[in-house]
């Protein structure tokens, strides 16, 4: 049956079987794949969106669980928050294969903005859901930190 | 022009150089010009703003033939401007890229290269991804060879166009050429203040003659202004927008997706298959069942059952409701723990001697001291972050695929032969990658998206869950290794044996093989630099049981773990410092040749005379990795300094690694300090990433990397049971010093993992006065570190 969502400040008719994570609904049948599979059981991060604000991880969360919600996606995604860390992102080229990216800047978009001025153990907290096999930790931790100068 | 549709990859950026065919198909003597785009003159220059650019008109100007390419050979490959360059009138650089994007920043590099000869607009320059075929010659991106291979040829490239954009200036103004000079993407007339724009010059300039390579300046060093500079990504302002095209990303009309259910031993056999509730399942469409695989592993893929469906989601589920009776193969008695005892067994007998100079047997016999070590390192799995995933698009007659290769010719071939069809039939073309690894230079999972597609008559996507990556891998080689060393009355080594076991990489192609190759025994066993007087290397047999396969490094891995463990061991047994006794081992700066004693050595398929193993070069970056960490400063109880350095393909890194053990026996790392001698360097930024990538690479399978078996089938499936390291244990200092080098570039994708391990278990030894010789070093291993610390070796 359908459903109807509310994604990036837009209604979309969702038509797909309940239960079907969020992850999938994005990606297949809107076809917006910012969002990321990595591991399908909420370890590694790349499926990172925000509902109501907050980091969710999209392959785990049926997407009929969230008629009344506010989803947020990388395409989405916007405010001092988020431009502060894309700009820091791109200042720092903080990606290398860039596919885990999509969840890391929804994790630190919502962490500068909860913590404007995260110290290094407030980072890891807040980061250390989100796997990236190219290990570009270090520069996450720098562009975090320049992204709070930025504010 | 980039892939920047998040929709359908357009025909014409899908194809990548497919839009500029025509040129390419005839082989054009010309270089090739593009014709699209707004044409837009009059732009006044600054400082002489009564000038207006005309418009030139190519066609007025009657020119000869232009003669064959004369660039098709040069070093490296084919150099003829068309196949790299287009320019539009409106003045954009489009540069074809044919390597994979796979996080090294390729797309970036290459492009430096080229625009550097070429004088470009670096503002204006774009990338067409290259589909598979043999006309870019080698794009199969491992090896961290895309830049050594690409240096010279693109450069030669992008110097063409520019002295043809050149010549094209002077023949419009009627001035010698060398009364117009480029810079920036505009010729200008040296004798006034007159400039023509590449855009306006380009059709002119592709109608003229391409010069010889005699004929071409290339710029010296001190003239670039792209390469070896801090030029910012191309990829990263679409990575944060989420606006990039990987692998599982593709998208095409009407596609349907499937997931596999694979046996889950190599050559395991499916047997009867009830799929009713899979069909069942809402949104299943269809199952497809796919022919066993038979040995060799090759690149085919490994059977089982397709389960279609009208999103992953429900192929996901309808493959759970699967219920299939697989049949044992001939791999259903591999069991890790077992095979280790076998590993080692043998490691303890000689094996085939690779290497050899002096009597390591007599000098041994009459050493003052004799060490003994024996490592153990298990199968790893290169886990990028985007699983294997394709697409295929069967129209009855043609073939196109869309995946995340490294490989993209490679990956065309197979297909041809899998689907038994002519290859001029089949279009492949790379997505950017989610990291690869070495996992994505086996297209096996392209062979399966071709063959459901061509069964179910609809684009279809296959996408690799996480558990499937883990478990039906091309893996790195398990290993058990022995080495020996015999000090004299000073400490000083004068016999050095060390004899390696691993299955073959071979053994996934011809299952027959069980001996290490050369290739495989010069990944830092056979290319080891050290002076000993007496030194062998050896190898022992072993036979695959699981597709062993590449990884980030190789054999590196494992070899770098024993030798630059057992030079920290002998240090011990000596009494010395490990910095110190390690510059002592690699002794004076020379050049080494393992051939001289007998290795059939292929130095990364480079000549040693260009590319030597220069210990000048391994003893620097030792010493300024040591004075990056402040080697032999003081630390507090629990702390320690381990260092390793290694060659690998052709660059040279050495790792000082911290770690501090609590009292619980829990590791942390609290900096990494790391010096790199890659010779010439294109970007100072892709080699500090590479850098601390690859060390937080090799320090994750270090502390947790281990693949088992059990009955023939894989143990671990998801990010749980095969751990990687996260945010809050990569250390908080890391440091990277870039030796200044004019030597021709070497590799820095790879060469960062091997020392990782080394430095670490010399580090905990330094802390603890426990060494640890099995990886992975958490489990089992660190256990020992709860004892209170005592010194062994």
């Amino acid at each position: 049956m359908a459903i109807t969502l509310k994604i990036n400040g837009k209604s979309e008719t969702i038509d797909a079987a309940p239960g079907t994570p969020l992850l999938w609904v994005l990606r297949d049948h809107l076809g917006m794949t910012g969002t990321k599979f990595g591991c399908g059981i909420a370890q590694c991060g790349a499926c990172t969106v925000h509902v109501d604000g907050q980091p969710t991880r999209a392959c785990i969360t049926p997407h009929d669980s969230l008629e009344d919600a506010e989803i947020t996606t990388i395409e989405g995604v916007e405010g001092g928050a988020a431009d502060a860390i894309r700009k820091a992102w791109v200042a720092n080229d903080v990606p290398q294969c860039g596919y885990c990216q999509s969840g890391q800047i929804m994790a630190a978009t919502a962490l500068l903005r909860d913590n404007p001025t995260p110290d290094d153990a407030a980072i890891d907290e807040a980061m250390s859901g989100n796997l990236c096999r190219c290990a570009t930790y270090m520069s996450i931790r720098r562009a975090i930190k320049q992204a709070a100068s930025f504010a | 022009m980039l892939m920047r549709d998040l929709g359908i990859i357009p025909a014409q950026h899908a194809g990548g150089a497919s839009d500029q065919a025509s040129p390419y198909v005839n082989l054009s003597r010309r270089a090739f010009v593009g014709g699209a785009g707004l044409f837009v003159l009059g732009v006044a220059l600054a400082g002489c703003s009564s000038y207006i650019e005309p418009e030139i008109d190519a066609a007025a100007f009657d020119l000869a033939d232009a003669g064959p390419s004369p660039l098709t050979e040069v070093k490296g490959g084919d150099a003829t401007p068309a196949l790299w360059i287009a320019i539009d009138k409106d003045g954009a650089v489009k540069i074809t890229c044919h390597r994979s994007e796979m996080g090294q920043q390729v797309w970036t590099s290459m492009a430096q290269i080229v625009a550097d000869e070429l004088e470009a607009d670096w503002e204006k320059v774009t990338i067409v991804q290259a589909e598979g075929h043999q006309r870019y010659g080698d794009q199969n991106t491992d090896g961290s060879r895309s830049v050594r291979f690409n240096f010279h040829r693109l450069r030669v490239a992008g110097a063409a166009m520019r002295q043809m954009l050149v010549a094209a200036a002077a023949l419009y103004w009627k001035l010698p050429e060398d009364q117009c000079s480029a810079k920036g993407g505009l010729v200008s007339n040296t004798q006034n203040e007159e400039t023509l724009s590449y855009g306006n010059l380009a059709e002119l300039a592709g109608r003229l003659t391409i010069p010889a390579e005699a004929d071409i300046t290339l710029k010296t060093p001190k003239e670039w202004r792209y390469i070896n500079a801090e030029i910012p990504s191309l990829t990263v302002p679409r990575i944060v927008k989420g606006d990039s095209t990987y692998g599982i990303d593709v998208k095409r009309p009407g596609m349907v997706y499937a997931v596999v259910a694979r046996p889950p031993q190599l050559f395991g056999r499916t047997g009867s298959v009830d799929d009713t509730k899979t069909l069942a399942v809402p949104g299943v469409l269809s199952t497809v069942r796919l022919p066993d695989a038979k040995p060799p592993a090759l690149f085919q893929p490994l059977g089982g059952v397709a389960v279609v469906a009208r999103d992953t989601w429900a192929a996901i589920e309808g493959r759970r409701a699967l219920v299939i009776a697989w049949r044992d193969g001939p791999n259903a008695g591999y069991d890790s723990e077992t095979y280790a005892k076998q590993l080692q067994a043998t490691a303890r007998r000689s094996g085939k001697v690779r290497r050899s100079r002096g009597d390591v047997g007599s000098a041994l016999a009459s050493a003052k001291t004799r060490v003994t070590a024996e490592y153990y390192a298990p199968h790893l799995n290169q886990s990028p972050m985007e699983p294997p995933s394709a697409t295929a698009e069967w129209d009855g007659d043609r073939l196109e695929c869309w995946a995340c290769v490294q490989d993209p010719q490679s990956t065309r071939d197979t297909l041809a032969e899998a689907l038994g069809i002519d290859k001029e039939n089949i279009k492949v073309t790379p997505t950017w990658l989610g990291g690869a690894f070495g996992r994505k230079s086996k297209p096996d999972f392209v062979i399966e998206a071709a063959l459901i597609a061509r069964e179910v008559g609809k684009p279809v996507k296959v996408t690799w869950t996480r558990e499937d990556d883990i478990q039906h891998g091309y893996y790195h080689s398990v290993s058990a290794q022995y080495c020996e060393a015999g000090l004299d009355e000073d400490g000083t080594c004068t016999a050095w044996l060390h004899r390696t076991v691993f299955p073959p990489i071979s053994s996934t192609f011809d299952n027959s093989v069980d001996e290490p190759s050369d290739g495989e025994m010069g990944m830092g066993a056979t290319d080891v630099p050290f002076a000993a007087p007496n030194l062998r290397v050896e190898s022992g047999d072993a036979t695959g049981h699981l597709r062993i396969g590449w990884l980030r490094s190789v054999a590196n891995i494992y070899h770098a773990f024993a030798v630059q463990s057992f030079a920290a061991e002998l240090a011990h047994a000596a009494g010395r410092d490990q910095k110190d006794y390690l510059l002592e081992l690699i002794g004076p700066p020379r050049k080494i040749d393992p051939a001289a004693e007998g290795a059939t050595y292929g130095n990364y398929g480079a000549e040693l005379e260009e590319y030597p193993i220069d210990t000048g070069r391994l003893r620097r970056v030792v010493e300024k990795a040591a004075e990056l960490a402040n080697w032999g400063r003081k630390l507090p109880a629990g702390r320690g300094l381990g260092i390793a350095v290694h060659r690998s393909f052709l660059s040279y890194i050495a790792t000082v690694v911290e770690v501090a053990v609590g009292k619980d026996g829990a590791i942390s790392i609290p900096g990494v300090w790391l010096a790199v001698d890659a010779g010439t360097v294109i970007n100072p930024r892709h080699v500090r990433a590479q850098m601390e990538g690859g060390t937080i690479y090799g320090l994750s399978n270090a502390l947790y990397g281990a693949i088992t078996a059990k009955n023939g089938a894989v143990v671990q499936d998801n990010f749980p049971s095969w751990r990687l390291l996260r945010m809050e244990e990569a250390p908080r200092d890391f440091k990277v010093a870039i030796i200044p080098s004019d030597a021709p570039p070497g590799g820095v994708g790879e060469p960062a993992t091997p020392p990782a391990a080394p430095a670490l278990a010399n580090a905990i030894f330094a802390a603890t006065g426990h060494r640890l010789r099995t990886l992975p070093l958490i489990g089992a291993e660190s256990s020992k570190l709860k004892l209170p610390a005592k010194q062994t070796t």
